[in-house]
């Protein structure tokens, strides 16, 4: 009955895969990789259970914590890569 | 009680699954940046909840479970912001909702033409 939900999973992994890699945004590929990672989340947990190995819930905790740091850092670097060029382009205007 | 404890952890399991795959699709298919994470939200909101669960009615009552609430509890407050950042980070950058890349290959005034038009009709 795992296997339901794994093939579904599996599925949006790859779904989630192909927006990430048409883009056509950075913002389209970063949402698409926190999917991706939220998805991995889910699937360890249920692999725990269909293993018998709770040791995977730990994975699956440390991999959302990654997932979560991850995505606030490459997120502060394009905003403050975006505020940068805004920035430089309004010194270019102003003399 | 058995059947009843696996039947439950079934149906919760497969909404899970159904909504994750919902999302998904979404996420691949909608139009705009926007409207894309309103679809992927719902995998980390909804099908989140109804899979950990599923698996946790799997569990019963032990450390596993308790993980699992950490888990739960833990992307219900990541997964909300995260999507703030990532919306407040392409609003900074100047993805405008109507006009980002991707809508439609149409002119921006056509779109905004229609809108006004289903606005007055509305």
């Amino acid at each position: 009955m795992y296997y339901v939900f794994i093939i579904a999973t599996l599925v949006t992994m790859a779904l989630a895969l192909i927006r990430a890699l048409l883009g056509p945004s950075v913002y389209d590929r970063v949402l698409a990789v926190n999917m991706f990672g939220t998805k991995t989340v889910l699937l360890l947990s249920v692999i725990a259970f269909l293993y018998g190995r709770p040791d995977f819930l730990d994975l699956a905790l440390a991999y959302a914590l990654i997932n979560f740091i991850g995505v606030l850092a490459v997120l502060e670097f394009f905003r403050s890569r975006a505020m940068r060029r805004e920035a430089e382009a309004g010194q270019e205007k102003s003399p | 009680m058995d059947l009843l404890l696996d039947i439950i952890s079934w149906v919760l399991l497969s909404a899970g699954g159904v909504f994750v795959l919902i999302g998904g699709i979404g996420a691949l298919r909608m139009p705009n940046l926007y409207t894309r994470m309103h679809a992927a939200s719902v995998t980390d909101s909804i099908g989140a909840v109804l899979v950990l669960l599923g698996v946790m009615v799997q569990a019963g009552l032990s450390l596993a479970t308790i993980k699992l609430g950490a888990i739960l509890i833990f992307l219900l407050i990541t997964g909300p912001t995260a999507s703030y950042a990532l919306a407040s980070a392409a609003v900074l950058a100047g993805l405008k909702p109507e006009e980002s890349p991707g809508t439609n290959e149409a002119a921006p005034a056509a779109a905004t033409n229609s809108r006004s038009d289903s606005e007055r009709s509305a």
